[in-house]
């Protein structure tokens, strides 16, 4: 069923999205401020689920590319999406008839929202990632068969770009590069797919998702004890506490345009004689505890506060902050030979196999028992 | 030669005199006032009295106050303020006081407007900056607003454009209608940056009364010979001039007070501060002598800001927390607390509530008061009571510990007493005879800061290069602060690299300190 969504839903979305976005996907905050800035001045906008859009209409992706830091800075001016959405239905030569996220994240996870509500469209409850990944080509989209140009890359100059490329990996070179010109920060629309495709190929159901976790997270001091909200947190993620401990340290470089780094956790209560250590390239790759790996990409890792179980994302973490880490599945999508392929720890450039968490978690708490 | 430092906080405003050798010939502990002022001339006052030297030798006079936060969050005394972003057409899909709450978007006046111009990340303007676009504005701003906010687009990268519209609103608006430039308050990330400079504007009349009452309670003590500083919220010092047109950074200056002056009684540079006061514990890290900043954004008055503050944790447990027994035998203790009414309602001191001061005396911790007043308590609840407490304090230690090894805590604070001499997770404790005002030294002994922020591409200006240009500009700030430009030295140097920019951008921020002298 369609419903509307408000400021509160807003809020409980932008929430429960930054702890999909698995490290990654950008601050809430600034995302969150445009959606709610957008719906102040048009009223609520609407959400479609996944079966009520309608199999021959067109649907194209409104997200923001480039660099999360700098968009904390310099953000858009709100009506870019009316010009790229016109560009895409001129190259499409018919309408659009709503719009979707591409992943689930702090930023991008909003920017649909801005969409639809500045140009009264609805928004289908589906995405192409059940997470957040750092290149355009990563997307289950993609895994399906599609292309993910036709794209058009927007700056609030109002300069656009439309971007035909031959595969998706020349979307995501080319996209980055135009980015980079545009400011380091651009919106784009892409991902063009009938109701039909997209309901195929995409994670179904992920807004409602992000909000049913960030309602629980928003009511977490309402339950008896934290450590109560949190198990519920796992229950309905299907995930696991795979440590809990306190970032004692963090390095970061950058390598061809993105933010690499471990994070190193010291385990407390019991994990007080383990360390973790979590290797990430915007969002979290691998997940080490004494140096023995727990979970992987494709799988989602996370971290969240343990006092309020608010998400931790990479651009944030200090040291001294006391977390969770917690591990996810991933969607079926993704736990393909094909998928992981293309997002598994290999694509990352670690000698290690995907193994699916349940399984890794299984045989750690396992060989702990001995 | 001396030093006078006063710190007003929520309870109580305390002063100190120190000597040349920074050795605290006099201190006292007094109320706090409502209208703040007449509790500082009282301060001041007493804290002379007692000292008995000739106050022509006081060469330095620090005032660490809280009137700038209680007026905003009181709503009080502030300002209209006309608010001027550049970047246009970038960042309209948030406008100025977007989520603020909207009685004092109101009291401020709600003035605002989006310029063209504004910076990208590699320094580029976004659009061209047009003199004529802010002419047109500012004068219709006139005698609409007391005040003018300037919030450009990556002004730490070019402050150019900013500077560009403050001569403009000099020109046009008349010396008289102070101009709040953004990069001189916050850093990177355009809305807490907007937020603070924005409210630094509309602080402008109530800094002012701050330094007129300031500089009026010393003149009538006779102090003409002393210069003068407010505290700011890093633990340095800035000058009357500076401070009058950065009112926002002294928010926060009082628990930065209690780390530093706890460190300089304590002689370590590296240990967590227990600030132990009527009602609450606050406890806070000190890193090479000075506090370390909270990674969190911080709220005032319900307005989200990114300045810098000491991460601070704070617990419901203080010298006048009230003790219950419960009908099934179980005790509790907090987070309600007697306040600074402790000296007449507290058993030990003749009162009716049983307090964790009492328990204190009772176990033999201390002695102040009556003891004998205290034989109704028994033995076991006194030392169930002491395990609750302990429990607390160890609890919130180890919350802020960075590392699982046992660290050295500085113990302060008028409640001090209560706490017990070994605490779990703890190397040592160290205390001092002056740990009551440990506040009011740590304005005394206050430095002078500089800090400065700007993105850099490794690329085009190698790595040394560009922090030696971020400690340069460091240094200026604090030479324009009040420093000494040979005594300056650099505290910290901070590195974020960008994710998905190119060339290796990095942001780079720079801290330094030096002396008045």
């Amino acid at each position: 069923m369609s419903r509307k969504l408000y400021a509160e839903d807003i809020n409980q979305i932008a929430t429960g999205a930054a702890l999909l976005g698995a490290g990654g996907g950008g601050n809430p905050y600034i995302g969150k401020l445009m959606a709610l800035s957008m719906i102040k001045k048009n009223g609520p906008v609407t959400l479609l689920s996944p079966e009520e859009a309608p199999d021959e209409e067109l649907f194209v992706s409104a997200s923001g590319i480039g660099a999360p830091a700098v968009s904390m800075e310099k953000f858009p001016n709100g009506s870019e999406f009316r010009r790229s959405f016109e560009m895409m239905e001129s190259y499409y030569g018919k309408k659009i008839y709503g719009t979707f996220p591409i992943e689930a994240g702090g930023i991008n996870s909003m920017m649909p929202i801005v969409a639809a509500s500045d140009m009264n469209m609805p928004i289908v409850d589906a995405d192409g990632m059940g997470r957040a990944f750092p290149e355009l080509q990563m997307s289950t989209f993609v895994l399906a068969g599609h292309s993910v140009t036709p794209m058009v890359l927007t700056d609030e100059r109002g300069n656009t770009s439309l971007i035909n490329t031959i595969d998706p990996v020349w979307a995501e070179k080319i996209g980055r590069n135009v980015t980079v010109q545009m400011g380091a920060t651009a919106t784009s629309a892409s991902d063009g797919l009938t109701g039909k495709e997209l309901r195929e190929a995409g994670v179904l159901g992920i807004m409602t998702k992000s909000q049913k976790i960030g309602t629980l997270i928003q009511h977490a001091n309402e339950f008896d004890s934290v450590d109560q909200a949190l198990l519920e947190l796992l229950k309905i993620t299907n995930g696991f506490r795979l440590f809990t401990g306190k970032i004692t340290d963090i390095e970061h470089t950058t390598k061809g345009g993105f933010n690499f780094g471990e994070t190193i956790i010291h385990g407390l209560n019991e994990d007080s004689e383990s360390t973790g250590q979590i290797s990430f390239q915007n969002e979290n790759i691998i997940f080490k505890v004494n140096d023995k790996v727990l979970a992987t990409a494709p799988d989602l890792i996370t971290m969240v506060d343990v006092d309020t179980l608010q998400p931790v994302t990479n651009e944030e973490i200090k040291y001294g902050k006391r977390v969770h880490v917690l591990g996810l599945p991933a969607n079926d999508k993704w736990r393909t030979p094909a998928g992981i392929k293309s997002v598994g720890p290999r694509y990352f450039k670690y000698d290690v196999d995907y193994v699916p968490i349940e399984t890794r978690y299984k045989n750690f708490v396992e060989e702990k028992g001995e | 030669m001396y030093k006078l430092g006063i710190d007003v906080g929520g309870t109580n405003t305390d002063a100190v005199i120190l000597d040349s050798n920074l050795k605290v010939i006099s201190n006292i502990k007094t109320h706090t006032t409502k209208d703040i002022e007449s509790g500082i001339n009282n301060a001041i006052h007493q804290v002379i009295e007692q000292s008995q030297i000739d106050v022509q030798n006081i060469t330095e006079a620090m005032l660490g106050t809280t009137q700038a936060t209680n007026a905003i969050v009181e709503r009080q005394k502030l300002g209209k303020v006309g608010v001027i972003r550049i970047g246009y057409p970038a960042t309209a899909s948030i406008l100025p006081y977007t989520e603020w709450p909207s009685d004092i978007t109101k009291i401020l006046s709600n003035t605002f407007s989006l310029v063209h111009g504004g910076y990208e990340f590699n320094g580029d303007e976004i659009t061209p900056f047009q003199e004529d676009e802010v002419k047109d504005i500012l004068q219709s701003w006139q005698g609409k607003v007391d005040g003018i906010a300037v919030i450009g687009v990556f002004s730490s990268i070019n402050n150019d454009q900013e500077q560009k519209v403050k001569q403009l609103a000099e020109k046009i608006l008349g010396p008289d209608i102070p101009v709040s430039c953004s990069s001189t308050i916050g850093s990177i990330g355009l809305i807490g940056r907007e937020n603070a400079t924005i409210l630094n504007t509309a602080l402008f009349k109530v800094i002012k009364l701050v330094t007129d009452g300031f500089l009026n309670a010393l003149k009538q003590e006779g102090i003409t010979n002393a210069k003068q500083y407010l505290c700011q919220n890093d633990g340095t010092l800035m000058s009357m001039e500076y401070a009058k047109s950065h009112p926002i950074l002294t928010i926060g200056s009082g628990p930065t007070n209690s780390i530093r002056g706890a460190a300089y009684l304590s002689k370590q540079e590296n240990a967590l501060v227990l600030d132990i006061g009527g009602t609450t514990s606050d406890i806070g890290v000190l890193v090479n002598g000075f506090p370390r900043e909270s990674s969190k954004s911080v709220t005032v008055g319900g307005i989200q800001t990114n300045f810098r503050m000491p991460d601070i944790l704070s617990v419901g447990l203080g010298g006048g927390s009230i003790v219950r027994e419960n009908s099934d035998g179980t005790i509790t203790v907090g987070p309600d607390s007697v306040g600074y009414e402790i000296t007449e309602k507290a058993k030990v001191f003749g009162g009716d509530v049983l307090t964790t001061t009492d328990i204190a005396v009772k176990l033999g911790m201390c002695q102040i008061g009556d003891p004998s007043l205290l034989s109704s308590i028994s033995d076991d609840v006194a030392q169930h009571a002491m395990t609750i407490i302990t429990q607390i304090l160890e609890d919130a230690i180890d919350r802020m510990k960075t590392s699982s090894k046992d660290v050295p805590v500085i113990l302060v604070g008028g409640g001090a007493i209560i706490s017990p001499n070994h605490l779990k997770g703890v190397a040592q404790i160290y205390t001092d005879k002056f740990g009551g005002v440990a506040n009011a030294i740590g304005a005394t002994i206050a430095q002078i800061g500089g800090e400065y922020e700007k993105v850099y591409q490794y690329v085009d200006t190698p790595r040394t290069d560009a922090i030696k240009d971020a400690e340069l500009q460091a240094n200026q700030q604090a030479v324009n602060a009040g420093a000494v430009e040979d005594t300056i030295e650099t505290v910290s140097i901070e590195e974020i690299p960008l994710s998905y920019a190119p060339g290796d951008t990095t942001r780079v921020k720079v801290k330094v300190v030096g002396s008045n002298h």
